[in-house]
């Protein structure tokens, strides 16, 4: 089975423990408004083609630096759009002892096996608010709800994510929404706020698509790092 | 004077150190290795405040003068040629200047007349007459040695571009003197140990240049070591006798290590491998209630304050190709004894603390032997200073170890020596990216037009073959061996005849080890030349005097950097074959051939001077810097890029160092402090468990990145993360680099 790859990062040191062999699978459906990646929405003409083995391989390759803490994620895109292919490779690498971590919006079907076998699951939480999940994402939120209660009832380790976009959910309200949201589920091991910026505008124009957030100004930093804290008990 | 030692030594261990000069025996016999964290750190004392903040002014004027504050225009280099000198007497728990005054130069005019003229007129100074009339009728130089004897052919190479940076017309430098000897011992049991040597009757008439030549060497030491003891002397300090105390301990070493920056002006001038040694004193003192913690972190910044203060005249030819004024006073800590237990010592912190107590500085080069086996505590310290500070460079001591055994020391950036064992003659660097080119072009220089090597093929070839250039090339490399080899006998002839380290060897076993450190240049371009040749259609270009000046690639090749063999395997066969024919050669006094692939700065003056290469790299570019692949080449990851340098053979091949320059920025380095703690520390144990020999980490800041913008080829893996993903840096356009250099400014509050 070849699986289709927009990108490898061999040296991740963010998205799960330890330093990590990240797989960027092409493919989604969702459109966020402030989607960094339109270039994943759908594999063109730019990916590389990959089989199983070969991502073993490649992990095996770089095993020295991997080591006991780190391991191998799947992101993208959406890695669940590609699920036949990420269940080959997810399984292959749980038989060879890897740490396997899955970076996703929860939008998705036919994952329960792969949820079953990874090791973390990275889990973008686009908002809270019904309303607010259809606006960013143009997607009813019951997909990811259904994926959520999944990954509650299988004890699933999660990091949670929530980009945070100026004049979107930049506040305290959203912030404590998200703190409260998250206490309804076992086994967060962390929650990260990622500062929206608009380094992909010319991405979009490159693709000749329209820039949804054209007049929303870049997340500071460090105004995140406060909401953060907001976070903290 | 027994009485003395007694005091001297008590309760120290007993060892083969006591019969004979072994710093290497008394350290293995008493050092205590520490495994715990940082938190027994002290701050900055208040002594130590007032010295700094005086020299901080200094260093600020010296910036402001346009990067010279002063120079010595009266007196010629020498080890007690100048009166003492402090910067706050008053504060100095270490004392002693190069000069009367801080930061005030010396002119040495061994190396070269012309060379020491040169630099003093771009600064403004003007020797004073008598002097010059004096030195110039009476004295012949280094420099005037060796062209006397070079051959027309070493004279073409040089002017081309081919063989640069040559110690022809300054001091050769990269010598370590043991300087901890000074303080085990005492000059005066070392004077003795030098007259044994000269007691007997040896003189061997089958080799009368080497046994005449050692026998007067001697008796310079001999004299050196006396002058170093006046000079201290000039201090108030009575060096003949061993330190009895932590502080005489490093105020000893530092005077021996002073002498020699004194009477040299060598490239690099490094210290060698001290804090473990000065350790076992500085423990002994605090058991015995005589030194506090604060008192010890006193004595260790005020050292490194005086490190920091090194200073040599140099000419602008010189610091276009070593940017920044650089004088490699390189410290090495850390390291293993064996494979289970560190050389680890509280004093391997202080000495990495003086980048938090005095600020980060690039000097003294702080440099971490690692190695897998170093305590968890230490490399998280060392990685959280480096993140911090981007002031420590790191070398594989599993690495070098094996050939160096465990007290050897680093000189300049990558050069390993057994401390007061070995020395080395330092051999600049071959340009191979150039070599090639004169494969493909018949001995011609692409830039000249002028005939360099002789008896080479013209290659006509329409589309260049593999087989055809690299047998040529093959030929090439062992003419120009030759030529490199005789270049670098003849300088280390006379310099050792006319520029002689008296003070720099007093402190080295007399039987000591040569090694002659050859290096290239142009690596990575010459290899993915090498590949563009095999894998691809390369056209060459010609000119009307039949001379390839740019090239034509048509489809993809392997490129250097990836972790991909067919090329990487290219590159490893190339450095060996041209080491193997350095190492056919018989060598001034014996010396054992190393070599290097290191360019510090002079990548851009090189590439300046080489023609289009045939991997698509333009007339004029940068190379890419030491063994790293050329930037925006290595587009495999980090990873893929660490991986391909880390496969270039060190032992018996690449022996004086194969630099990396690795850089990464704190967001892409981990989500918090302790995870790019955590996470540098992975990356350096994967890095050097590959037998990989050196890396310097850069954790990037603002300026950082401004720099990068302007010469991207300095940064080949910066990464950076931008909020969900993490991107490339040179993959980025200008208008987006400015725009993320703009952003970080602005958040900077």
């Amino acid at each position: 089975m070849i699986g289709k790859i927009t990108d490898i990062e061999t040296m991740g040191l963010v998205d799960g423990p330890g330093m990590r062999l990240v797989v960027f699978l092409a493919g989604c459906k969702l459109r966020c408004i402030y989607c960094h990646n339109p270039e994943t929405w759908v594999a063109g003409d730019n990916v590389r083609e990959m089989t199983a083995e070969d991502i073993l391989k490649l992990y095996q390759k770089y095993s020295s630096y991997y080591g006991q803490k780190g391991g191998v994620t799947f992101s993208g895109g959406e890695p669940f759009v590609q699920g036949e292919f990420l269940l080959e490779t997810v399984k292959l690498l749980k038989e060879n002892g890897v740490h396997v971590a899955i970076d996703t919006a929860g939008v998705a079907d036919n994952y329960e096996e792969v949820l079953r076998l990874v090791d973390l699951v990275i889990l973008d939480i686009k908002a809270v608010d019904v309303g607010e999940y259809q606006k960013i994402t143009g997607y009813s939120i019951n997909s990811f709800n259904k994926f959520l209660s999944d990954c509650k009832r299988l004890n699933k380790k999660l990091w949670l994510r929530q980009v945070i976009v100026p004049n979107i959910n930049d506040d305290k309200n959203h912030i404590l929404a998200l703190k409260e949201f998250a206490k309804t589920i076992p086994n967060v091991e962390r929650i990260e706020l990622l500062p929206y910026h608009s380094m992909a505008k010319e991405k979009y124009e490159k693709l000749n698509l329209n820039y949804p957030l054209a007049d929303t100004p870049d997340m500071e930093k460090e105004r995140c790092k406060e909401l953060e804290n907001l976070l903290k008990d | 004077m027994e009485e003395t030692k007694i005091n001297a030594w008590e309760g120290f261990k007993d060892g083969e150190w006591q019969n004979e000069i072994n710093v290497s025996s008394f350290i293995d016999r008493n050092f205590t290795e520490y495994t715990g964290d940082d938190s027994f750190l002290s701050e900055i004392s208040e002594k130590t405040n007032k010295v700094w903040s005086k020299c901080e002014e200094l260093l600020d004027e010296e910036v402001k003068k346009g990067g010279c504050l002063d120079v010595e225009t009266n007196i010629l280099s020498g080890i007690n040629a100048f009166a003492p000198g402090y910067i706050d007497k008053d504060n100095e728990v270490i004392v002693g200047l190069q000069t009367d005054a801080p930061l005030k130069r010396i002119v040495n005019m061994y190396g070269g007349v012309k060379v020491a003229l040169k630099a003093l007129e771009s600064h403004g100074y003007k020797l004073n007459d008598e002097v010059y009339k004096h030195f110039i009728t009476y004295r012949k130089t280094h420099n005037d040695g060796v062209f006397d004897a070079y051959t027309p052919i070493i004279r073409r190479a040089r002017s081309n571009g081919l063989l640069t940076g040559l110690p022809d017309g300054y001091g050769r430098g990269r010598i370590i003197g043991d300087y901890r000897r000074i303080a085990l011992y005492g000059i005066d049991r070392l004077i003795e140990e030098k007259q044994k040597d000269l007691s007997g009757d040896f003189l061997d008439e089958f080799d009368i240049d080497e046994s005449v030549r050692l026998r007067e060497e001697i008796n310079e030491q001999i004299r050196a070591l006396g002058e170093i003891k006046k000079m201290a002397a000039g201090y108030g300090f009575d060096i003949s006798r061993p330190a009895e105390n932590a502080k005489e301990a490093i105020q000893w070493a530092y005077f021996g290590y002073l002498a020699g920056a004194k009477e040299n002006n060598g490239a690099a001038t490094s210290m060698g491998r001290d804090a473990t040694f000065f350790d076992i004193y500085i423990e002994r003192d605090l058991k015995n209630g005589t030194l506090t913690e604060e008192e010890a972190q006193e004595l260790v910044d005020q050292f490194v304050i005086k490190l920091r203060l090194i200073r040599h005249l140099r000419t602008p030819d010189y610091d276009e190709l070593f940017a920044g004024d650089p004088t490699w006073v390189t410290e090495s800590i850390a390291g293993m004894i064996n494979e289970s237990r560190s050389l680890v010592t509280k004093s391997s912190f202080r000495f990495l603390h003086t980048l938090i107590n005095l600020k980060p500085s690039a000097e003294p080069n702080l440099t971490v032997l690692w190695s897998k086996g170093l305590p968890e505590n230490f490399k998280k310290f060392a990685a959280k200073i480096s993140i911090l500070t981007d002031s420590i460079q790191y070398e594989g001591d599993d690495t070098m170890r094996p050939l160096y055994g465990h007290d050897y020391a680093i000189a300049c950036c990558v050069s390993s020596m057994k401390q007061g064992k070995q020395m080395q003659f330092f051999g600049a660097r071959c340009n191979l990216a150039k070599s090639l080119l004169y494969a493909i072009n018949g001995g011609v220089d692409e830039k000249s037009g002028k005939l360099v090597l002789d008896g080479v093929e013209h290659n006509d070839e329409e589309v260049l073959s593999y087989g055809r250039v690299r047998a040529e090339y093959s030929r090439i490399l062992e003419k120009i061996a030759k030529v490199y080899v005789d270049a670098n006998n003849i300088i280390h002839y006379m310099h050792d005849k006319y520029a002689y380290e008296a003070s720099q060897m007093a402190l080295h076993d007399t039987n000591v080890e040569r090694l002659m450190a050859f290096g290239v240049a142009g690596f990575s371009s010459a290899v993915d030349s090498l590949s563009a040749i095999r894998y691809a259609k390369v056209k060459p270009i010609r000119n009307e005097q039949g001379i390839a000046v740019d090239f034509e690639v048509e489809g993809e090749f392997p490129k250097y950097g990836n972790d991909d063999n067919r090329v990487d395997d290219i590159a490893k066969e190339l450095i060996q074959e041209f080491y193997d024919y350095l190492a056919s050669h018989k060598l001034y006094r014996n010396a054992k051939a190393t070599l290097s692939i290191l360019t510090i700065t002079s990548n851009v003056m090189y590439g300046q001077k080489t023609g289009a290469t045939p991997d698509g790299r333009k007339s004029g570019e940068a190379f890419a810097p030491g063994a790293n692949p050329m930037h925006g080449r290595d587009c495999s990851g980090a990873l893929a890029s660490l991986n391909s340098v880390a496969k270039i053979p060190f032992a018996n091949c690449c022996q004086d160092g194969i630099s990396n320059t690795f850089s990464i920025v704190p967001s892409a380095l981990g989500n918090n402090e302790e995870e790019q703690v955590n996470n540098l520390v992975t990356i350096l144990d994967g890095y050097f468990v590959q037998g990989a020999q050196h890396i310097n980490v850069n954790v990037f800041d603002r300026a950082l990145l401004i720099d990068a913008m302007n010469n991207p080829w300095k940064y080949p893996n910066l990464t950076i993360r931008v909020s969900g993903y993490a991107v490339n840096f040179n993959k980025l356009d200008r208008a987006h680099q400015e725009e993320v250099i703009a952003r970080t400014f602005h958040e900077k509050r």
